[in-house]
């Protein structure tokens, strides 16, 4: 655990660095190759901000990546132009990915913080005839 | 020569390894970490950046974390912009003297500033960065107000809007004056680039960011951000407000080469009524009351006016 500093104590023009050790490529390194420092905010959680989240049902989504695009927080993983899923240690659960979703049922929806995944998933909507 | 990241579409886009991170403090749904996203995607080369005191500044930086994975100064309210000038001189001193370890890579030097920092607080500075010609891009992220310190108004706040400092009530409908046009402004400098954006549009974004990091000299890119909390919409609707501001022509999307040569870079098929835009957001709720309604037809005029301007702009190729 890292000890914080109070506010007296400390040193002007503080450098925190990102990485353990050195990366040279940064651009082509994706997250779960990166050795965070403790001073990464992706070591960090904002969980606890959520009162509703989104739930991912791969079975609709297309791929499109809007999602990915415009989460705000990074929050949507994709990998190789698939979706993987949510980030949830740093989802703030605005639910943009939700609203920029263009499937029909939507791939992603926003349920209650204790809503359970799976039995969401076993539930999801149907696809609305009126929108289609 | 730095090689141009090629970006066809979404999908390859979203093979980008990003290099800012989660865990910032910026409101759910704030439209800055999109737009530092697809700017800082747009490219593979390092990167130099700064952000002046505003809500990208202290919400990506709060001790002991920082939310960047690039070389990035916290600085003053006034300064992102020289602060990166002054490294991007010192790179070109080095380079000159031949000393430096990997003249090979090719760094891209980005400032960001709120409006408040840029069309206020930082105004000369940028000013003076243009006029010398470093190598630098500075971006605003514009969300009309001082959101960071409570809502304050800045030069950017449009007319009717209601701000702390200009706040609607009996006796005013809120902010008096028009919204400053830095894009003019800027152009004015004569510098090479100058181009509007918008979160929504990733890819009017991109292929402006590339071109900016592509010329030599500065760039001023002024990007809509809508803010949730100031601009008064719920969290999830970010993407739609910003449709809206892009698709009423509030926010028209184009850019000023060297000064002179206008292109207008994204005409919306339906174009959509500026009151629309006007009732999506809180901020301007008290203008749907009788007294005020007025201003909602002179918010449209000068839509329009602006409209035809760019246009006659575009076509005269002056
Ligand atoms: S709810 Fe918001 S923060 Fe969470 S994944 Fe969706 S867009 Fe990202
Ligand atoms: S927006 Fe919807 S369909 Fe597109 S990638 Fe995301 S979840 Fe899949």
């Amino acid at each position: 655990m890292m000890t914080k500093k109070g506010w007296d104590e400390f040193e002007i023009g503080a450098m925190l660095r990102t990485f353990n050790g050195k990366i040279d490529d940064i651009a082509g390194t994706q997250q779960q190759d990166r050795d965070y420092s403790e001073n990464s905010s992706y070591t960090a959680s904002v969980a606890d901000w959520r009162l509703i989240k989104p739930i991912f049902n791969k079975d609709y989504c297309i791929d499109c990546q809007f999602c990915w695009v415009y989460c705000p927080d990074v929050s949507i993983i994709s990998r190789d132009k698939k979706l993987i899923g949510v980030d949830m240690d740093h989802c703030k659960g605005c639910g943009i990915c939700v609203e920029v979703c263009p499937t029909n049922p939507k791939s992603l929806l926003m349920f209650p913080e204790q809503a359970d995944e799976e039995s969401e998933i076993a539930n999801w909507p149907k696809k609305d005839e009126k929108e289609a | 020569m730095s090689e141009i990241k090629n970006i066809k579409n979404l999908k390859e886009f979203s093979t980008s390894a990003d290099r800012f991170e989660g865990a910032n403090l910026l409101c759910p749904g704030c439209a800055h970490s999109i737009i530092v996203r697809e700017v800082l995607n747009a490219t593979n080369d390092d990167l130099i950046l700064s952000a002046s005191t505003g809500c990208l500044e202290v919400c990506t930086a709060v001790y002991p974390y920082t939310s960047w994975d690039a070389s990035w100064i916290h600085i003053g309210f006034e300064n992102s912009s020289t602060a990166v000038a002054g490294a991007e001189t010192m790179y070109k001193a080095l380079k000159k003297k031949g000393r430096l370890k990997q003249p090979e890579r090719t760094p891209k030097f980005v400032s960001f500033a709120g409006d408040g920092a840029s069309y206020d607080i930082g105004f000369q500075w940028i000013s003076g960065c243009m006029e010398r010609g470093h190598n630098m891009m500075h971006i605003v992220l514009d969300n009309e107000v001082y959101a960071n310190t409570g809502g304050q108004r800045s030069s950017s706040t449009p007319i009717g809007s209601s701000a702390t400092t200009s706040p609607e009530g009996k006796k005013s409908y809120g902010e008096k004056r028009n919204k400053k046009d830095m894009m003019a402004i800027m152009a004015a400098h004569g510098i090479p680039y100058v181009a509007q954006v918008a979160p929504n549009k990733w890819k009017d974004m991109v292929k402006k960011i590339q071109h900016g990091f592509a010329v030599e000299g500065p760039v001023f890119i002024n990007a809509v951000s809508p803010c949730t909390t100031e601009w008064k919409f719920d969290p999830k609707d970010t993407m739609n407000i910003a449709d809206l501001a892009t698709d009423s022509l509030v926010f028209p999307l184009y850019e000023i080469i060297d000064g002179r040569e206008l292109n207008i870079t994204y005409r919306p098929k339906n174009i959509v009524p500026v009151e629309e835009y006007l009732a999506a957001q809180g901020r301007f709720k008290h203008l749907f009351k009788d007294e005020y309604k007025y201003l909602i037809k002179e918010w449209q005029d000068r839509v329009d006016e602006k409209w035809a301007y760019l246009q006659r702009r575009e076509e005269a190729r002056i």
